[in-house]
């Protein structure tokens, strides 16, 4: 018989993926992986709502409903944020964003 | 609609509209297709549409002649504003008035285009001529048809618009399109009038139209009588500027400078005459409008003798004729003014045909020697037979000779003038009589008679072809005949059988019947007037007895004065103008640094905000995100703040 893990471990991962994605986003320059870093803040958001309708499970499961709109979601992100980058990167030749500033004011 | 009129047969009272709509139809065709295709056959095309008109116009008016008493009907097309209480449909009201303005409107008009086919062949914007031509006819049948004063602003402000374009005609000169402006300003300031009495006879009888206006005038006039001299006295305003008359006439003489056979159907039959339309319609208003009456009566008898002084002593042949125009419809409102509008409506009548014969002679005249100075003319009538007697025949009607034309007219108004109570009015007539029969003399003996005064213009000098001389010798058969068919006897002719029902006011006093004695001895001294006239014309011009240069000179001062006719244009250039140019300045000034300047301000602040705050968009993601991540954190902040009792609600 599994133990069963407490839900603030699953709570604790989730914030720890989160921020570590969010650290990413705002710290790396590279387009590519600030969409991968997205990805990993979207994903912490889905294991902390898998864990939250696991615990409520008997009431209630449209926590899980949730996950897989984000997954939607977040395909489609990731097609449009692709696409973004692959037209910068044909335009002039980099995947930098603090060198793409044509929208300062 | 009654059974028995259902029933009816249509007529031609019915198809009135198609008098409007056929001139209508042919501006359209010859403006669209004039210049590309058909080119000089546009003048077939309005002289075709024009003619039918006038056929119908004719049976309009035998057939109200025919309806007797009872001659009043209304033909509606259909409704064009009707908003609450406000209703102006297109309807035409047919009564004895509006009938006898169709029949000269189209008669003349078809005899002008007729004409035009000669005088116009060899001009380069023949096409344009005959586009503007039968547009204005359109609107000034409009203007006379309409049964509701917004209708009949609709044709006042169209005929005004063709009078522009037709005056401006040759545009490549400065001249026409000065005169063509000065023109259109002026009678902007009678329209301004002209609105000012339709909305204030709009409030204060709550409609519009004769029919509905003219039965309540007696029982606003117990009311409010101050309200009805307003609005007669606006509509007034209105007629002068239409109807060049003081202070308003000074647009007239200028916009000779348009076509000759425009001078002769808008500046001296028709349009002109829209003036004197508008008040004999209003008759029923005017006649209890108290003072008003008095005011167009003083007006028309000091423009007649204030334009007659200054016809003397042009040299211009068009100007006399002009000046001559200004003069005779001061005769009209002199009419109208002393309460004798059938008078004022037969004087326009026949003013009509021997005007238009004028002008048209004096355009052969130009068209035969490219000259318009008549020092430079003298001698014509060997070469030019045809327009030298037609023309003399007019003239006579204008001198008022009986039996022509224009005396039977005359007369009418000056008697009338005297027998309801205007003795010095009528005298005043008398007088413009006199300086009429000489100024026509003066204009006719220069042109035709006497040695040439410049042998090359008389040599290349020739009669007209026929397109242009059978008009002239029609009109001179009108202006013969018009008179003594339409007024014999005086006071009981035709014309006042025919027109009585159409300005009689209810509970009017019927003026006093004259004696035989008086009209005879009016009839005898205007006539005598205008011998004195033509002899006295003759005298100088003919035997140059008294020499008209030694006149001019022991005149002196008074010569000068109305040869520089008064100096009004001179008055009103520089005082009136310049004071509208400091009050437009004004208005400006006002408008650039208030009006503008608030807005710039407002957009010159946002711009200063905007400017600053701009600043924050780096154009980095990075920045972006971070701002985001910011918000996230204090947002979880401020939550948990709460949520662990720190902050309170």
């Amino acid at each position: 018989m599994t133990t069963l893990v407490p839900l603030g471990a699953f709570i604790a991962l989730s914030a720890a993926l989160f921020f570590i994605g969010m650290a990413g986003v705002l710290v790396r320059r590279n387009a590519v992986v600030i969409l991968m870093c997205v990805e990993l803040m979207l994903n912490a958001a889905n294991l902390a709502l898998v864990a939250f309708s696991r615990r409520l499970g008997l009431i209630d499961e449209r926590g899980s409903v949730f996950v897989v709109f984000v997954f939607v979601i977040a395909a489609a992100e990731v097609a449009v944020g692709l696409a973004i980058v692959l037209a910068l990167y044909r335009n002039r030749p980099t995947v930098d964003v603090d060198e793409v500033r044509e929208m300062k004011g | 609609m009654l059974p028995a009129e259902a029933s009816r047969v249509a007529d031609a009272i019915d198809l009135v509209w198609l008098i409007a709509i056929l001139p209508l139809a042919a501006a359209v065709v010859n403006g669209v297709l004039g210049r590309r295709w058909l080119g000089k056959w546009t003048g077939g095309v309005a002289t075709v549409a024009l003619g039918i008109s006038a056929a119908l116009g004719v049976a309009v008016l035998f057939e109200t002649i025919g309806l007797g008493h009872e001659a009043k009907r209304i033909v509606t097309l259909y409704e064009w504003i009707g908003v609450g209480d406000f209703h102006v449909p297109v309807a035409a009201l047919v009564d004895p008035l509006s009938a006898t303005m169709v029949t000269v409107v189209t008669v003349v008009s078809f005899l002008i285009h007729v004409y035009s086919n000669g005088y116009m062949a060899h001009d380069r914007g023949v096409h344009r001529f005959f586009t503007w031509l039968p547009l204005f006819v359109f609107f000034m049948l409009v203007l006379v048809l309409a049964d509701n004063y917004v209708l009949m602003f609709v044709g006042w402000e169209g005929v005004g618009l063709c009078s522009y374009l037709l005056i401006g005609f040759w545009f490549e000169r400065p001249e026409p399109y000065v005169a063509a402006k000065k023109a259109f300003v002026m009678n902007r300031i009678g329209d301004w009038g002209f609105t000012i009495g339709m909305i204030l006879t709009f409030f204060t009888f709550g409609s519009v139209r004769f029919g509905e206006v003219f039965p309540k005038v007696a029982e606003v006039h117990g009311v409010d009588p101050t309200m009805l001299t307003v609005i007669a006295l606006a509509f007034f305003l209105g007629a002068t500027g239409k109807s060049a008359q003081l202070p308003l006439y000074s647009w007239l003489p200028d916009a000779m400078e348009g076509p000759t056979p425009v001078s002769a159907l808008i500046h001296a039959a028709t349009m002109v005459t829209a003036g004197v339309y508008l008040v004999a319609r209003s008759t029923a208003l005017f006649a209890a409008a108290g003072p008003a009456l008095l005011v167009v009566a003083i007006v028309g008898a000091a423009t007649a003798v204030f334009a007659a002084t200054i016809a003397i002593v042009q040299f211009d042949i068009k100007r006399v004729m002009a000046y001559s125009t200004v003069s005779q419809l001061g005769y009209m409102f002199l009419a109208l003014g002393v309460g004798a509008p059938i008078a004022a409506i037969f004087h326009l009548a026949t003013h009509a045909f021997f005007k238009a014969l004028l002008f048209l002679g004096s355009g052969s005249v130009i068209h035969a020697t490219e000259e318009q100075d008549m020092r430079r003319m003298g001698g014509l009538r060997r070469k030019l037979p045809i327009t030298y007697w037609t023309m003399l025949l007019a003239g006579g009607a204008l001198a008022a000779i009986p039996p022509l034309a224009g005396f039977w007219s005359k007369d009418e108004i000056v008697g009338a003038a005297f027998t309801n109570g205007y003795p010095i009015l009528s005298g005043i007539g008398v007088l413009t009589g006199l300086l009429t029969a000489f100024y026509v003399t003066r204009a006719l003996y220069m042109t035709f008679h006497g040695e040439p005064r410049d042998h090359h213009l008389y040599e290349h000098a020739h009669e007209s072809p026929a397109v242009m001389t059978i008009p002239l010798l029609l009109l001179a058969a009108g202006s013969v005949l018009a008179g003594v068919v339409l007024g014999f006897p005086p006071e009981g002719g035709f014309v006042h059988r025919f027109l009585e029902p159409a300005v009689a006011v209810e509970g009017a006093a019927q003026h006093a019947e004259p004696e035989l004695v008086a009209i005879l001895g009016l009839a005898a001294t205007s006539v005598a007037a205008g011998l004195i006239g033509i002899v006295l014309g003759l005298a100088m011009y003919g035997r140059r007895r008294p020499d008209p240069a030694a006149v001019s000179r022991a005149a002196g001062p008074v010569y000068t004065l109305l040869r520089n006719k008064y100096y009004v244009d001179e008055l009103y250039d520089h005082r009136f103008v310049e004071l509208m140019r400091a009050a437009f300045g004004a208005a400006w000034a006002f408008d650039i640094h208030i009006i503008d300047g608030i807005v710039n301000r407002l957009g010159w602040v946002a711009g200063l905000v905007g400017g600053g705050i701009r600043r924050a968009q780096t154009g980095v993601v990075g920045n972006y995100a971070l701002s985001i991540a910011a918000g996230l954190v204090l947002l979880i902040a401020v939550y948990g703040g709460y949520a662990m009792g720190v902050l309170r609600r």
